[in-house]
């Protein structure tokens, strides 16, 4: 079979609409047993369509069909090693979804009545205090619906604290290894952003970190720090950058995303840290699919608490011996407010729980280990081979659990950009690494393994980059035209950038 | 362009910008090796004209399908005219760099700035580095 007759390219993905045909169902209802009432009599007359949405009608067989038939066109963590850089794309234990499906977790309304959902309460609870315990801060809300909102909320958290103290500041620093994230939100949040250089080894520029607070001490609000950073590397100056920053009245902002390297290992509050947040769709084992949901919890030292969002989940010791009662408190004169609709994403809490619950302490901190350990050995079997020379690594010491490489000499030595390897990769059956971040490294390649990797599959990977270098020694365009294997060739991401079509134009 | 040009005209800022001088006013652009590194061009936010312009400020953003970037002013000055046909065809900044793909044009203030700026040669040593 040559790859052109590949039955996945044969047939071009088509939307639901395409398959719509006028009278199609996939079910009959009964018909009602009760008087009708008409719509009219229910619903406002300015909030009524005046005519029928334009919905798919097809048959239940031709839906399964349709969505079954998308779902193996996708790439997927369980089809094969997916070591997306910064993403932690970690295996979910499927015990976790059961105990996530259990009706009392999954039917759970919510807008329950606190006193009626005792149980899903206590495990909120429980599970900031594991976070808690896990990040070495005393307090934590489970609002954030992702990483980026518990950076937005980390930052109004910041303002909320020097305005309690009768200070206006405006400045927020970050490094130039940031996630593009960590910028967004600081301008989001009406802060300006300060960017700190990286050093010859890879951490903060003391120097300049220094040179940016003597500009006007008075006017740093935070630093924003990813420890280990975008390049996989454990500052190692973490002790003074976090006093510089106190001295200078900032707080100090633990941006989460690496925290699948140090569990249990080491604390963000033990660092000196006032707010951090952890992204439980990473560390903690809940599923990605499809950009969500997510979680974004935050943790913070005792000086920020008064500010947290509200409601808070707490705990309220009850009198003559009867068991302590949770609940939602509202009483938060300083709080910065609610940061989303009711509770949060209440199945990636329950996912999360039972994940911390099935490692325990001593597993979360293997689990951290091994993510070291893989991701030290990938790099070390890749440096071992051609990659050594065409793509070395950008900051060549051990890594924590991800590093990243710079496919400068490949590009110029063999014409093969970065962007060709990673599509060439997907011919071998692996999601392709992240590529181009973080932006001061060139032709960036990052690689992150996770603990859940197999000795085998880490050869197979970098066997597979072995594999693509030699082949482009002798024939570079076979990378440069890639994928061959996929259900859609090299997409032109210019022109989807360029001139996007975002509606589906229907013949009638 | 497919192949790296430095032309000798031309006066070069280490941000990889050039700047062709004609006595007090100036063309902005950037260099064949930024568009490179870069990829290709999707958006171009210029400034409005009538800015000002710092010296080794950014004035403006090019974003590529890989990252958006700021863009540093080599010289001082005040803007005068921007690129708009670059708005519908921001490719121009990849397939003609010097010419077509140029940014915008200024006033300069301080004229004498590009005696500070590298000649092709010296930029073409910077990059070699």
């Amino acid at each position: 079979m040559t790859l052109a007759e590949a039955p996945m390219q044969r047939e071009r993905a088509t939307t639901i609409y395409e398959k719509s045909k006028a009278g199609r169902r996939a079910a009959v209802l009964p018909g009602a047993e009760v008087p009708e009432t008409p719509i009219e009599d229910l619903i406002p007359a300015n909030l009524l369509r005046s005519e029928a949405p334009n919905l798919p009608e097809v048959a239940e067989p031709e839906i399964v069909r349709h969505y079954n038939r998308l779902s193996r066109r996708n790439f997927d963590l369980d089809s094969g090693f997916y070591p997306l850089g910064s993403c932690t794309m970690k295996h979910n234990p499927r015990l976790n979804e059961r105990v996530a499906a259990l009706p009392g977790h999954a039917r759970l309304h919510p807008a329950q009545d606190p006193r009626r959902a005792q149980g899903a309460l206590e495990l909120m609870y429980l599970l900031q205090e594991s976070l808690a315990e896990i990040s070495g801060m005393p307090h934590v809300s489970l609002q954030p619906s992702a990483g980026s909102h518990g950076e937005l909320a980390g930052l109004l958290l910041t303002r909320a604290f020097h305005a309690d103290r009768g200070e206006v500041r405006t400045k927020v620093l970050a490094p130039d290894t940031s996630h593009g994230t960590n910028p967004a939100s600081v301008t989001m949040a009406g802060y300006e952003v300060v960017k700190v250089a990286t050093n010859q080894r890879g951490g903060v520029d003391m120097d300049d970190l220094r040179a940016k607070i003597a500009e006007d001490p008075s006017q740093i609000a935070c630093l924003m720090l990813t420890n280990p950073n975008t390049l996989g590397l454990f500052d190692e100056n973490i002790e003074e950058i976090a006093a510089l920053i106190h001295e200078a009245g900032g707080t100090l902002y633990y941006d989460g995303a690496n925290l699948n390297a140090i569990l249990g290992r080491t604390r963000p509050g033990d660092m000196g840290f006032d707010i951090v947040h952890l992204n439980l769709h990473k560390s903690f084992s809940q599923p990605h699919g499809g950009g969500g949901p997510g979680a974004g919890p935050i943790a913070v030292s005792e000086r920020i608490e008064p500010f947290l969002p509200r409601p808070q989940v707490v705990r309220r010791e009850s009198s003559g011996g009867r068991d302590p009662s949770f609940d939602l408190d509202f009483d938060r004169p300083k709080s910065i407010g609610r940061l989303r609709g009711f509770q949060g994403n209440f199945g990636v809490f329950v996912r999360s729980y039972a994940y911390i619950l099935s490692l325990g302490a001593d597993g979360l901190v293997d689990a951290s280990e091994t993510a070291v350990l893989n991701a030290n050995y990938l790099k070390a079997r890749l440096a071992a081979g051609r990659a050594g020379e065409r793509l070395p690594v950008a900051f060549d010491r051990h890594c924590m659990h991800e590093f990243v490489l710079s496919g400068r000499p490949m590009k110029n030595e063999l014409g093969l950009a970065t962007l060709d390897l990673a599509k060439r990769l997907l011919d071998f059956g692996f999601h392709p690494p992240t590529v181009y971040f973080p932006l001061l490294v060139d032709e960036a390649l990052m690689v992150e393994p996770t603990e859940t990797e197999t000795k085998e599959s880490l050869d197979a990977f970098a066997d597979a980059v072995e594999e693509i270098l030699a082949e482009a020694e002798t024939d570079p365009d076979l990378a440069k035209n890639a994928p061959y294997s996929t259900p859609v060739r090299r997409l032109d991401e210019v022109r989807a950038t360029r001139k996007p079509v975002v509606r589906q134009q229907l013949a009638d | 362009m497919a192949e790296a040009t430095y032309p000798e005209d031309l006066r070069y800022h280490d941000q990889h910008d050039w700047v062709r001088v004609e006595g007090d006013s100036a063309t902005f652009g950037i260099t064949w090796y930024a568009q490179d590194t870069l990829g290709e061009v999707v958006f171009f936010e210029p400034p409005e004209p009538g800015t000002t312009l710092s010296k080794d400020q950014p004035y403006a953003e090019v974003e590529s399908v890989k990252a958006v970037s700021d863009v540093i002013a080599p010289m001082s000055g005040e803007v005068t005219e921007v690129n708009d046909a670059l708005t519908d065809s921001p490719e121009r900044i990849n397939e003609d760099p010097y010419g077509e793909g140029w940014l915008v044009k200024v006033t300069l203030s301080h004229p004498e700035e590009a005696e500070a700026l590298l000649s092709a040669a010296e930029y073409q040593k910077l990059l070699d580095r």
